[in-house]
């Protein structure tokens, strides 16, 4: 690699870094450098980052040049930058989840996430805004406000991870770690052209992730390209016997299968009920276009139908605020966080009660009220006990679906990035922002976000959706990879290089 | 269909431990209903021979050897604490006068 530039290092993909750093053309005290100079430059418009850990992170760089000049053998991302989404664990650095209740708060332990990242010497840069609790589609539900789509930055970069994906779009990582409830690793990367990856539910621990809904979290990569979101996923998955619902199983090959890219014979599903009416036209054009990329590249295509996907939104608005509602009954001002009202007069009920009214936002108190309300009794059958029934018909449409294709596939959202604002205080326009995102989440497999080309109406990113059945997720590298390179050999640059100059 | 009133919301928000304003209750009172009026059609397709689903991984009984593993540090928790007392959290009083 030849390096001519600070400009140039923050462009350069993490397995492009990767081999520089272990080549000894660049240090990672000047990539990290590079980063930190970056973020001070764009960061006050972009504002992907709640907290920059500058100093942690040079010394984290230092400690890998000294060892790695030292001839110590080194993973393939040691010294390689990262942003880490706010709602893990890391200690002693700030943690908020994008929430004021958490405000100040340095949590007493690392996240399994954040010890494999250490253990594999990443650097950490800091942690990036999302919304509350990672409830929402555009990162405008963050306490400490939104962060901006670098393509325009009058628009969202997706949410609730839209502060990683922001980070990675505006050059300021070639890396970072987002967590996928109902989308919020795959939105945000489909509205900034960048790579996000669910893996299968239990793939990725969740110990140290600030729990939304148990049943549905999962933590992945996030990347400028289909091999680094490999090589992040290769670090982070694995079996921790302190998430009992971590998966004691070999983690798949995926930095293999981005590494192939070859789907000739492959059998890809284009799922009919996420398509058509409520997807913006140039999206469908795109995705189209794309569809028929995957043709040439000699998979067979066909059309499958996954009946109850229509009724999965309702499903996940229903079971996301139940567990939502009791997960965070953990916020009450009295072991962490904050606490509001305590004049030594008031209860301990009249201090919860004050603490979680001025600590939480408008998003998370209505979620919290809608799982109380799913979940209180005379209620509860016809609500959570229905909506679980409809996660059984979507497991099962998945799996009939899974007998007949390797992969299926769809938009990976409905629209392009929106402006900010427009849908802010309307509950159910942001929820359809998922509508694609979510039925992968209740039945717990694997799925991928690849960009795919900008929209023609308005130039802006869209994505591609990849679903594979659980704990096959390096059939999503592999397609993924395939599209990447197809559209690459098509624009001549990958299509991340189009970002505007901030 | 689905039509929550101010009545249910101010008992949710309880519920819920929020101590809401009219304002948002009257707000909260009209979204609420748009949502589970959006939602409840979950009903038209779950029939009674559906098995529910409340976890995408069925595990059971998931141990853990029986090793002791030290817990967090105390002063670490210490710092973290809105109130701290003697060596403990100070909460407020947990009785009401009544």
């Amino acid at each position: 690699m030849s390096v001519t530039s600070e400009a140039d290092l923050v462009r350069q993909d993490a397995a492009t870094l990767s081999s520089a750093l272990s080549a000894g053309d660049i240090t990672s005290v000047e990539v990290t450098q590079a980063c930190l100079n970056r973020i001070s430059a764009v960061d006050g418009t972009i504002h992907a980052f709640l907290h920059v850990d500058a100093d942690a992170a040079l010394a984290t760089a230092q400690d890998v040049d000294r060892r790695r000049a030292a001839g110590e053998e080194l993973g393939r991302l040691a010294g390689v930058p990262l942003a880490l989404k706010d709602v893990l664990t890391m200690r002693g650095v700030p943690t908020t989840c994008g929430s004021r209740i958490l405000e100040g708060w340095r949590p007493p332990y690392d996240s399994t996430i954040v010890e494999r990242l250490r253990a594999a010497d990443v650097v950490i840069l800091g942690k990036t805004n999302m919304d509350e609790f990672a409830m929402g589609s555009s990162t405008e539900h963050s306490g400490y406000g939104p962060t901006r789509n670098p393509w325009d930055v009058e628009r969202i970069p997706g949410g609730s991870g839209g502060g990683s994906a922001a980070a990675l779009a505006a050059f300021e990582a070639p890396l970072a770690i987002g967590t996928d409830t109902g989308g919020s690793i795959r939105q945000p990367a489909s509205v900034t052209g960048t790579v996000g990856v669910k893996p299968t539910y239990g793939a990725v621990s969740r110990y140290g992730l600030v729990a939304l809904a148990s049943s549905l979290d999962q933590a992945g990569p996030c990347a400028r390209s289909v091999m680094d979101a490999a090589l992040l996923h290769e670090v982070i998955a694995g079996y921790d016997p302190r998430d009992s619902t971590s998966i004691n199983a070999p983690v798949p090959d995926v930095v293999a299968g981005a590494g192939n890219g070859d789907i000739r014979g492959m059998r890809i599903g284009l799922v009919r009920e996420l398509s058509g009416e409520g997807y913006q036209p140039g999206v469908r054009e795109s995705f189209d276009k794309a569809v028929a990329m995957l043709t040439d590249l000699g998979a067979e295509v066909v059309e499958v139908s996954c009946p109850h996907f229509d009724y999965a939104l309702g499903a996940y608005y229903l079971i996301l605020p139940s567990e939502a509602s009791s997960n965070l009954a953990r916020f009450d001002g009295m072991r962490y966080g904050l606490r509001a009202g305590d004049n030594g007069e008031a209860s301990v009920e009249e201090v919860m009660s004050r603490t979680r009214e001025v600590g939480f936002g408008a998003e998370v108190k209505r979620r919290i009220m809608l799982g109380t309300y799913a979940l209180s009794s005379g209620y509860y059958d016809a609500y959570y006990g229905q909506a679980q029934k409809v996660r059984t018909l979507i497991s099962r449409d998945f799996a009939a679906a899974f007998e007949t294709v390797d992969v299926l596939v769809s938009p990976t959202t409905p629209t392009t990035a929106f402006k900010i604002g427009e849908k802010v205080d309307d509950p159910l326009a942001m929820y359809l922002n998922d509508i694609a995102t979510i039925p992968v989440n209740l039945a717990g497999n694997c799925a991928m976000s690849v960009p795919i080309g900008l929209a023609r109406e308005d130039d802006l990113p869209v994505g591609l959706q990849i679903m594979a059945p659980a704990q096959t997720d390096d059939r999503l590298y592999r397609v993924g990879a395939a599209l990447e390179q197809a559209l690459l050999d098509k624009r001549g640059h990958a299509l991340i290089e189009e970002v505007p100059a901030l | 269909m689905a039509h929550i009133t101010r009545e249910q919301v101010q008992h949710l928000a309880h519920l819920a431990r929020l101590e809401l304003t009219d304002e948002e209750t009257a707000h909260y009172t009209d979204q609420l209903s748009a949502i589970v009026e959006a939602v409840e059609r979950v009903s038209e397709v779950a029939a009674d021979d559906i098995p529910p689903t409340s976890h995408p991984v069925p595990m059971t009984n998931v141990f853990r050897e029986d090793v002791a593993r030290p817990g967090l540090d105390r002063a670490d928790v210490q710092a973290g604490a809105p109130s701290w007392e003697d060596d403990r959290f100070r909460v407020p009083r947990i009785l009401d006068e009544d």
